[in-house]
């Protein structure tokens, strides 16, 4: 697989189980550059899980992945968000003692290299800070800045898991439910935020709302048992009888 | 790169100031930062203060300089627990590498008091620096309870050592040669709270900076959510790593100070008790804030020398009675609990 065609991103028969459940079975996956996937399965389908693995949260029984086409499988989480891979958290995980510009900040500086110097003054690290408050503005919280992560109001809480994950200038970017929680009204927001972000990222997200599936996502992945269970356009997956019956049909009558 | 894409969005945001980074001057955020790492009059206040000893209480000269020495001690466990999340059990055991390297120092190489210093941070380091491997692994209780076994380890290993370091007798010999070859260690303490005031000073301006610096902004980020860290790149195990080092020299430096001003060195140096105290001392005064150790050891050790001259047998009584209230009410500690009065105040 030569470096510059090879997908951003692939798994080769990754497996996994807790104990007796299998919450990942010969996953073969591959996301070619720049394509924005949809990763849906009824709740417990493994989604969380096939991120876990991805970035290296969980190590799995078996199988590869690969990023870019290196193989990752063995690497550490923070040397695989150091070549490109992020994530978001489906429950907020974030430094609640930190104002929103610190946190950020705190990110840029961790992928810039200069973490670990404890001589210099955090205020003189000019550029960072103002990438760090550029990713701010992106994501609409400019005003929200200054504040402690603990006292934003939770809808904003998840636009600073995003602006996390941009600090770390992902080539992929894995999105777990980055709506979850919010109202109706505020998460079309989000995934207007979401869909601003660069077409050079390749992104994978799991959402639960078929009508933002449809509408950002130009592929999709069907998650069911752990296993993949369809993927396809928009389109293929909606006329899926299969599909229909095991997931999207169950929407309908709950 | 984060594409231009977005900017349609963050102009509706940008407010005047903002833009004004443009013209080369620090941006708004900077100026933030900058305003958050600037010198707080209360500050100025409290090192201004630390001089009235030497007016009000020049009989108290001794005591004030084991105070200095209890907050620098303090201040380098607030590094690992105040700031990286980091429960140690068995602090002392830096302590007593910095003073037993000082006192070993002085009696087998020469008395000059700041390359002893030196020598007792770099020795305390070394051995931090061996053991943060160990300790960066772990969290929580199998931390706590590896710091407390690496502490009694070190103390049983120098009461072993009684031909190096006089065992229970405390180590005999220990001459320090006048500071700058002019103050002389007196019995009156001047010379040693001005030395020891002198040196908590310095490393607290080291230390000031390092929670100011984007290491230090990596520290905070550990104590706020471990987990996370790694999401964001960071390779939390080495940041615990080096700020363990840091805080042992700093330690080491501690007790190499009171090595230094006592001339004498004994097994309390290292033992359990002091890696308690010192506890005691940071979470009363507010463990994460740069003056919590340092008040937390005034206030110990002055209640210590109060209670000793009234009823001594009862001072762990009266010291963990203070100790509940204050993780009860105030669960930042002392100073915890005045930014808070102080913000409530400044709201109304
Ligand atoms: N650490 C764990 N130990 C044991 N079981 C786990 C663990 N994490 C997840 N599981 C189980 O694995 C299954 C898959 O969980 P996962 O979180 O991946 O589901 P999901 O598809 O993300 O679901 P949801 O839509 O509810 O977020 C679930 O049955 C869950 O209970
Ligand atoms: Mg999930």
């Amino acid at each position: 697989m030569s470096e510059a065609n090879a997908p951003a991103l692939s798994t080769r028969g990754l497996a996994m189980s807790f104990g007796s459940l299998v919450v990942a079975k010969d996953i073969d996956l591959s996301l070619p550059k720049g394509v924005r996937y949809a990763l849906i399965g009824p709740n417990g389908a493994g989604k969380t899980t096939l991120i876990n693995l991805m970035t290296g949260m969980l190590k799995p029984n078996a199988g590869q992945i690969f990023l870019g086409g290196e193989d990752i499988t063995a690497l550490e989480p923070q040397e695989r968000v150091r070549r490109g891979l992020a994530r978001t958290f489906q429950i907020n995980s974030l430094f609640p003692g930190l104002t929103a510009l610190e946190a950020v900040t705190l990110a840029v500086c961790e992928r810039r290299g200069s973490s670990g110097e404890f001589w210099s003054k955090l205020s003189s690290q000019s550029e960072a800070i103002d990438e760090a408050h550029e990713i701010l503005l992106r994501l609409r919280l400019g005003d929200s800045c200054y504040q402690p992560t603990r006292e934003l109001p939770y809808g904003r809480q998840r636009l600073l898991e995003i602006a996390l994950a941009l600090a770390t200038r992902p080539k992929v970017l894995l999105l777990d439910e980055p709506a979850a929680g919010v109202p109706q009204e505020e998460s079309g927001d989000i995934f207007e935020a979401v869909a601003d972000l660069s077409q050079d990222i390749t992104l994978l997200f799991i959402e639960h709302d078929m009508h933002v599936v449809f509408r950002f996502a130009s592929h999709i992945i069907v998650l069911v048992g752990g296993m993949v269970f369809a993927q396809g356009s928009p389109a293929e997956i909606a006329a899926d009888p299969r599909v229909r019956e095991v997931y999207l049909g169950k929407r309908k009558h709950g | 790169m984060i594409p231009k894409s977005g900017n349609r969005l963050s102009d509706k945001i940008m407010r005047p100031q903002d833009a004004m980074s443009l013209a080369g001057a620090p941006s708004q955020p900077q100026e933030y930062l900058r305003s958050l790492s600037r010198w707080h009059p209360l500050e100025i206040a409290f090192w201004l203060a630390t001089l009235l000893p030497f007016f009000l209480f020049p009989t108290y000269l001794s005591l004030a300089s084991q105070i200095a020495v209890a907050a620098l001690f303090a201040l380098s466990l607030d590094i690992i627990l105040g700031y990286a999340g980091i429960v140690s059990l068995g602090h002392a055991a830096f302590f007593g590498i910095g003073a037993y390297a000082a006192g070993l120092f002085s009696k087998f190489v020469w008395g000059e008091p700041f390359s002893g210093l030196l020598i007792a941070a770099a020795m305390a380091a070394l051995i931090g620096y061996l053991t943060s491997f160990i300790i960066a692994r772990f969290r929580h209780l199998t931390l706590i309870m590896i710091t407390l076994g690496l502490g009694l380890l070190l103390a049983e290993a120098a009461n072993s050592a009684g031909w190096l370091t006089g065992g229970s007798d405390g180590l005999q010999g220990v001459k320090i040669w006048p500071v700058f070859g002019y103050f002389k260690f007196d019995l009156y303490g001047t010379t040693a709270y001005g030395y020891s005031l002198a040196v908590l000073f310095l490393v607290f301006l080291a230390v000031r900076r390092l929670i100011h610096s984007p290491f230090g902004l990596s520290l905070r980020g550990i104590r706020e959510n471990w987990t996370r860290m790694p999401a964001v790149g960071a390779d939390s195990r080495a940041h615990i790593r080096k700020a363990y080092t840091i805080a042992a020299a700093i330690a080491g430096i501690a007790g190499a100070v009171i090595a230094q001003t006592t001339q004498t060195v004994s097994l309390e140096a290292l033992s359990f008790e002091r890696s308690a105290d010192v506890l005691v001392m940071l979470v009363l005064g507010g463990a994460g804030r740069l003056y919590g150790g340092l008040v937390g050891a005034i206030i110990f050790m002055v209640a210590r020398d109060q209670f000793s001259g009234i009823a001594p047998q009862y001072w762990y009584f009266g010291i963990g009675i203070l100790l509940i209230l204050v993780v009860m009410l105030l669960p930042n500690g002392i100073l915890g609990g005045l930014a808070k009065l102080t913000a409530r105040w400044s709201r109304k």
